[in-house]
């Protein structure tokens, strides 16, 4: 992959005799938002604290645009933005001394639009501890991206916050993304993921179980795609009415719901037997299996080995 | 303005704002001060001719070893170390600032003091006021280095408090600061001697106070620095950015060093 920003090649970090990740690899393209999902304990802090430069990697690479973050702390700064999941911020630090205290760090002028662009505008004399959950994940935000880093890490960007603060986290991301930037995103939100990440990984007792775009992902599960149909005069009712494909099947609300392994044959069956009936389609729904389905299966199959 | 200017006014202010930071800082040593003041002055009415020097290094160790320590296991507890770590504050920085605001608090406090003592409870003033400030700065420097290195090898609230415990009372009760060190005698003699208030003390009575019998001001003066410079130097050796992380670069015990100099001054004496 040659415009790969962020590499990680056979990485591997332990913590005495727990092995934490066993020799993960994935490239992560410039400007795409990268998911890494996995239940508690799979690696994802351990990884992505790697490659903030947080922790060593105890075997294997990890390169941020030409940098090791393990051993080139300095060059690594300018590069990345972190939004920690813990507060990472005094509780008597100011909205606007926040700003400025970490630009002048980076060596530029406080940047007072960003303050106003998470919407803290009226609160950038307040304290920190002053601010709510979402609020202070907003200024964390604002903070990771005051220097315009080109990568940007995000450990549970929105866990915890409201629809609006969410909605607005989203549109920032996508602000980011529209002007280049690479964001990890660690998340427990499946919703989140697939909403936003172009591609994910989902990490299992420190392997990579399964790694693509949200819909590879779940169209390689064994997960059942649901189908509700309604008709005029009920001509599913009939004991005959089989089409292939189909698992299993159950009538509910006027509605008869197949679950099928193949949607493609099933849902033409299903059209041509109403047709053929003389009966007439009310509503059609084709429900596909969703990344926490397949999350779930992935992570189900994984306690049980 | 740079960052570690920047980094600095807003140290400072938090001493002011936090009011734990204010407690220690400025309200505790003030009221001690009104109260040693008024009873010791009734008591033991030499104290009156130390009180201005006594004071102000009480003022020093309450905020470099009750406030600064648990102010700084308290940013590192709470991952705050890391952020920093992230956007390229220096280890140094987060060592250094607390020291020299630290320094700055302790200083305004004295100089209330040292104004007020003559006037209010009849207090011999300083007769050498560049010496008292001379001494005020290698003493403060030596005690803000003990607070920041416990504040390094302290792994929680509850330990930082008892290690700051066991430098701050003996050094109050031993140190010269209620009574002359010179009256101590025996086992309590000793352990005096490994006290750095002994050494402040001493150094204000030879430098500052016009009372240099029995006086060793310049070697009490270079003890003192070299312990401060022992305890900073440890205190960066032994940061860790993170308790999650076992990246500290010896063990907490080797901080102990810090006392060198004083069991090399107890040895002098004897």
């Amino acid at each position: 992959m040659s415009d790969a920003i962020i590499k990680v090649h056979d990485f591997r970090k332990v913590y005495g005799k727990v092995v934490a990740v066993e020799g993960i690899s994935f490239d992560v393209r410039r400007g795409e938002i990268f998911g890494l999902l996995g239940p508690n304990g799979a690696g994802k802090t351990s990884t992505l604290e790697s490659l903030e430069g947080l922790r060593r990697a105890d075997g294997g690479t990890l390169c941020i645009a030409g940098v090791d973050p393990g051993r080139q702390g300095r060059q690594l700064r300018p590069l990345i933005g972190v939004q920690l999941q813990t507060s990472g911020l005094p509780d008597s630090f100011r909205v606007d001394e926040a700003m400025r205290f970490f630009c002048a760090y980076h060596g530029l002028p406080p940047r007072d639009d960003l303050i106003e662009r998470v919407g803290l505008g009226e609160k950038r004399r307040a304290q920190y501890h002053e601010l709510s959950g979402g609020q202070q994940r907003r200024l964390a935000l604002a903070l990771a991206v005051a220097h315009n880093p080109p990568v940007v890490f995000l450990d549970e960007p929105t866990a915890g916050l409201d629809v609006a603060s969410r909605a607005m986290l989203h549109d920032l991301m996508r602000e980011l993304q529209a002007r280049g930037t690479t964001i990890l995103l660690a998340t427990h939100d499946m919703a989140e993921a697939s909403e936003m990440a172009s591609r994910v990984a989902i990490l299992l007792r420190g392997r990579i179980a399964a790694i693509g775009t949200p819909m590879e992902l779940t169209a390689t599960g064994a997960g059942l795609t649901k189908i509700s149909v309604s008709t005029e005069a009920g001509c599913l009712d009939s004991p005959g009415a089989t089409f292939p494909a189909v698992q299993q099947a159950l009538a509910k609300d006027n509605y008869h719901i197949y679950f099928s392994t193949d949607v493609g044959p099933t849902v033409s069956a299903l059209i041509a037997y109403i047709a053929a009936q003389g009966d007439t389609l009310v509503d059609l729904r084709v429900e596909r299996p969703t990344l926490e389905d397949r999350f779930l299966e992935i992570t189900t199959k994984g306690a049980a080995r | 303005m740079n960052a570690f200017a920047y980094h600095f006014g807003f140290e400072f202010r938090v001493g002011i704002r936090n009011k734990a930071l204010m407690l220690m800082n400025y309200l505790f040593p003030l009221g001690c001060y009104l109260m040693f003041g008024a009873l010791m002055g009734s008591v033991n009415p030499p104290f009156l001719q130390t009180i201005a020097p006594a004071m102000s290094v009480f003022a020093v160790l309450s905020g470099a070893l009750l406030g600064m320590p648990d102010t700084l296991v308290s940013a590192r507890e709470a991952g705050i170390f890391r952020s920093y770590k992230i956007n390229g504050v220096p280890a140094l920085s987060i060592l250094v600032i607390p020291v020299l605001t630290n320094m700055l608090h302790a200083l305004v406090v004295t100089v209330i003091i040292v104004l007020t003592a003559p006037a209010v409870f009849d207090g011999v003033a300083p007769v050498n006021w560049i010496g008292f400030f001379l001494v005020f700065l290698v003493a403060a420097f030596a005690l803000a280095g003990i607070g920041s290195l416990i504040g390094v090898v302290s792994t929680s609230s509850r330990m930082t408090v008892l290690l700051s415990q066991l430098v701050f009372l003996p050094s109050m009760i031993l140190g010269g600061l209620m009574l002359p060190s010179s009256m101590l005698t025996g086992v309590l003699g000793k352990v005096a001697l490994i006290l750095p208030t002994t050494y402040a003390m001493d150094a204000f009575a030879g430098l500052a106070m016009g009372n240099s019998a029995g006086s060793h001001a310049w070697q009490s003066m270079g003890i003192l620095l070299a312990a401060g410079l022992m305890a900073f130097g440890l205190a960066l050796f032994l940061f860790s950015w993170d308790s999650r992380n076992s990246t500290r670069r010896g063990h907490p015990a080797l901080a102990l060093l810090a006392w060198l100099p004083y069991v090399i001054g107890l040895l002098l004496v004897l």
